[in-house]
């Protein structure tokens, strides 16, 4: 475990930033420190692997003070991915990937190997191995980045702010790989962003960091949404917060009806007779044509559009509302892995869900938040 | 008669060939002198502008330095050199090392200077020493910048080395000198023919290194 006890960065000219922090960064996953610019929270990261020496404190890697670590050691023990990647450009794809193994003592033939091996585990062609990072677009290079950091199978990765450079359907991909990673590595992962939502989406605990290096507070994401300590980050978190903390509920507690489910071919009674005042038409495979308001006659063509439907069990509820609110009938369609129709479930419906999620949140986090506040504190 | 003629006269006539005075041996004292000046003034160039570049500090007293180098006549140093330590390689090599040093130091710390801060940052940050990071990861992407460095010295050494021969020595400032005395411009125009394929031979050589030693990730082709 990463110990950051009361540390404070203070600069020769006076400027202050980073103030009397304190973070106990759990093993095994994702924290993620997250502020607007000039918060502290890259100098922070780079205080953990010494970059940046602490003015006052101490950082305690595993109950040892990084201080008492030769600064190469420490640093070969920990993985570091910043933004750009910065990658070697005079060296192939490969030999990037290689570095902090071969600085090890690593035979060439086992440093090749296990770039190869790290290539796949991020999603990179292998042939890109004998490119260098120009032929490269800057998602791969990230992703080189990770891999280089990766290499040498350290327990700490160090990210500042790695995906920022990035376009967001790129970063969107590189967010999910991230995190497809962690579940299979299980590293001890901190995290910088300036962006809420990639803090929110990545992190297990989330450190908001305010202006002057202070700690605003330290929280899992969901928390964060439905308790955010003071107006800072209430204004910090944006304006939707209320529906974004619903992809934290899941959704396969909806119940589902498939009574206005029917078959395009179906015959014309089933078409009419139904209690809903709206009928979804599936093709012969079930999946979603549209919607039909009851009475009305027609082709496919006049149906009313169902929205993007979602997935129980995999989308939260938040996906659920979205795909409610998109169709003019206020109804969602629930789908299988495959696109067929599984059911439909009103507004009505996931309202009451939310309530009772709700409920069953507050009732559940009200102990957590108090440990927290002492971690924090 | 015009200038080519000359050069055809010069080159045909068997007696420039051969003998203590022959293009041979003139030209290989003009490359010795050419080489040993180069390898000096890298020697001093080299260590100061990685170290500077590296380190970023000492960027002013580069400039300041660089410029009065710059300023000095290299005749004039030659003059006064030998007068102040007599005939000899020695007082060639104080106006051509001085001559050389400034493009050497003042491109290799521009060289180390404008590296990506980036990957330097990414090779601290994986553990690599100082040493390591200067010469693993800034240099190699330097390497085209300090190989024009040296490419810009090199030439203006083996053109000013022609001042050998005004201090007794050889070279192919010989040709020049002793064709300028004796009114003979075939041998001056010879001389100065010579000079000028001998730059685009250290021309050619430069360019060969490049794609020698520059990686083609840095040299993107």
């Amino acid at each position: 475990m990463i110990r950051i006890d009361s540390v404070t960065k203070r600069y020769p000219d006076g400027t202050v930033a980073v103030d009397r922090l304190s973070l106990e960064i759990p093993d095994r996953s994702i924290t993620v420190l997250v502020g607007p610019s000039g918060c502290g929270k890259t100098t922070t990261l780079r205080m953990i692997n010494r970059m940046v020496e602490p003015t006052e404190g101490r950082i305690l890697l595993d109950g040892e003070d990084v201080q008492r670590r030769p600064v190469t050691a420490l640093r070969r023990g920990m993985g570091y991915v910043i933004q750009n990647a910065g990658l070697f450009q005079h060296r192939t794809i490969a030999d990037n990937i290689a570095t902090v193994p071969r600085m090890l003592g690593w035979g060439k033939q086992r440093a090749r190997e296990r770039a190869a091996e790290l290539m796949e585990r991020v999603g990179l062609d292998a042939s890109l191995a004998k490119r260098y990072p120009y032929q490269l677009s800057g998602g791969q290079q990230q992703r080189v980045g990770v891999a280089r950091a990766l290499a040498a199978d350290p327990p700490v990765l160090l990210m500042d702010e790695p995906f920022s450079a990035v376009d967001p359907v790129v970063r969107k991909g590189l967010q999910d790989e991230l995190l497809r990673i962690q579940d299979e590595l299980g590293k001890t992962i901190v995290f910088v962003t300036h962006d809420i939502d990639e803090a929110i989406k990545l992190g297990t605990m989330v450190a908001v960091l305010r202006e002057g290096g202070r700690l605003a507070q330290y929280a899992p994401p969901a928390e964060l949404l439905s308790d955010p300590a003071d107006a800072f980050v209430e204004d910090f978190l944006g304006a939707d917060r209320g529906i974004r903390r619903l992809s934290f509920f899941a959704s396969d507690a909806l119940e589902l009806t498939t009574d206005p489910v029917v078959p395009a071919d179906a015959p014309a009674e089933r078409l009419t007779a139904a209690g809903a005042p709206y009928l979804l038409v599936t093709d012969a495979d079930g999946r979603p044509l549209g919607w039909r308001e009851r009475g009305s006659t027609g082709g496919t063509e006049r149906l009313l559009p169902y929205g993007r439907p979602f997935r129980p069990g995999t989308d939260s509820l938040r996906a659920a509302l979205d795909c409610a609110v998109l169709s003019p009938t206020g109804w969602a369609v629930a789908v299988d892995a495959d696109g067929r129709v599984t059911g439909v479930v009103s507004q009505q419906t996931i309202g009451e869900a939310i309530r009772s999620a709700h409920t069953a949140a507050g009732a559940h986090s009200a102990p957590a938040r108090g440990e927290d506040e002492k971690v924090a504190g | 008669m015009n200038v080519l003629s000359f050069v055809q006269a010069f080159f045909s006539d068997s007696a420039h060939w051969q003998g203590y005075d022959g293009i041979p041996s003139r030209l290989l004292e003009h490359v010795q002198y050419s080489l040993l000046a180069l390898a000096i003034a890298a020697a001093i160039g080299l260590p100061v502008g990685l170290l500077t570049g590296h380190t970023g500090r000492g960027g002013n007293a580069i400039a300041v330095v660089a410029n009065a180098a710059r300023a000095l006549p290299s005749f004039g140093l030659l003059v006064l050199a030998v007068l102040l330590i007599g005939f000899g390689l020695l007082p060639v090599m104080i106006p051509l090392v001085v001559l050389a040093v400034p493009p050497v130091l003042v491109t290799t710390y521009e060289a180390v200077r404008a590296v990506d801060p980036a990957p330097v940052d990414a090779a601290r940050g994986m553990g690599m020493r100082e040493s390591r990071v200067l010469f693993r990861v800034e240099v190699p992407v330097a390497l085209p910048l300090i190989l024009s460095g040296l490419r810009t010295a090199a030439l203006q050494i083996v053109s000013t080395a022609t001042i050998a021969a005004y201090v007794s020595l050889g070279g192919l400032g010989r040709y020049i000198i002793d064709g300028l005395y004796q009114r003979n411009y075939e041998k001056v125009v010879g001389g100065a023919t010579l000079v000028a394929v001998l730059s685009l031979i250290t021309l050619a050589l430069f360019w060969g290194v490049g794609r020698l030693v520059v990686s083609p990730g840095v040299r993107r082709r």
